[in-house]
């Protein structure tokens, strides 16, 4: 039991390192949100998992909270992405090029 | 209500091979996320653990602790991921389609780009594609071919 649950950490752990380098890495913004998307659905997995590790309760009204408020941020920063014609983006998507196409590059 | 004490160490087991399953599918979520090229291939890889992930690591939760009002408390869990995923998924999706952040040649097919040619929005990077990919059925009329967006 307590092996299977350290392979799973490892796991997780293994999973929301690789989540954090295509945060930083991620060529444009929209990288940026889906990778940050995956670390907090990994976030919520480590909290469960650690409730069944340790055989407690304590924590699962942090795993509601985080399962309901996880779409602000995600929804916020893909709303300034693709913002309606009249304002600013031209300069989104030109600011977002350059980015994508140097993905190849590096 | 029921009697599950003997059952108590299978349950445990079940338990931490639900948890290994749903920490699988965020390491296969974390690769997609490295290995493919473009914005809305990750996103279709991102999607994995946020749902079927968060339900095995919330029944191996139950299947550990077994209670039912702890059962109670974890239902709301599944079900606002449920209801704020799929909405996520689409406004990043909208959003990777918009910025243009990935290669038309691997579509399948492309809808919304008739829609978007349709509605004269030719800043958009679906407006020059019909005419770009599809040269076998071209047709004559084809009102976008002012900005060939794609390389």
């Amino acid at each position: 039991m307590s092996i299977l649950i350290a392979i799973a950490g490892a796991i997780l752990a293994i999973a929301a390192l690789v989540a954090l380098w295509r945060v930083i890495r991620g060529p444009s913004i929209v990288d940026r949100v889906i990778a940050s998307d995956v670390l907090l659905t990994t976030l919520i997995l480590v909290v469960g998992t650690e409730m069944v590790a340790n055989g407690h309760t304590r924590t699962i009204p942090l795993m509601v909270v985080l399962a309901a408020t996880a779409i602000l941020g995600t929804v916020s920063v893909a709303r300034f992405v693709t913002r309606p014609e009249g304002t600013d983006t031209a300069t989104t998507a030109a600011s977002a090029k350059p980015d994508s196409t140097g993905k190849e590059l590096s | 209500m029921f009697d599950l004490e003997p059952w108590s160490s299978i349950l445990d087991i079940a338990a931490g091979v639900l948890v290994i399953g749903g920490a699988l599918l965020s390491l296969a979520a974390a690769v997609g996320l490295v290995r493919f090229p473009d914005a809305l291939s990750r996103l279709h890889a991102a999607t994995k653990p946020q749902i079927l992930g968060l339900i095995l690591v919330v029944i191996a939760l139950a299947l550990s602790v077994r209670n039912w009002a702890v059962l109670l408390l974890l239902t709301p869990v599944v079900v606002l991921q449920m209801l704020t995923a799929p909405i996520s998924a689409h406004m990043v999706g909208r959003a990777g389609y918009r910025t243009g952040d990935f290669d038309p040649d691997t579509l399948v097919t492309d809808e919304l780009a008739a829609d978007v040619a349709g509605a004269g929005r030719s800043d958009l990077p679906g407006a020059a594609e019909p005419s770009a990919r599809r040269e076998g059925e071209r047709p004559s009329a084809d009102p976008s071919g002012e900005t060939p967006a794609t390389p």
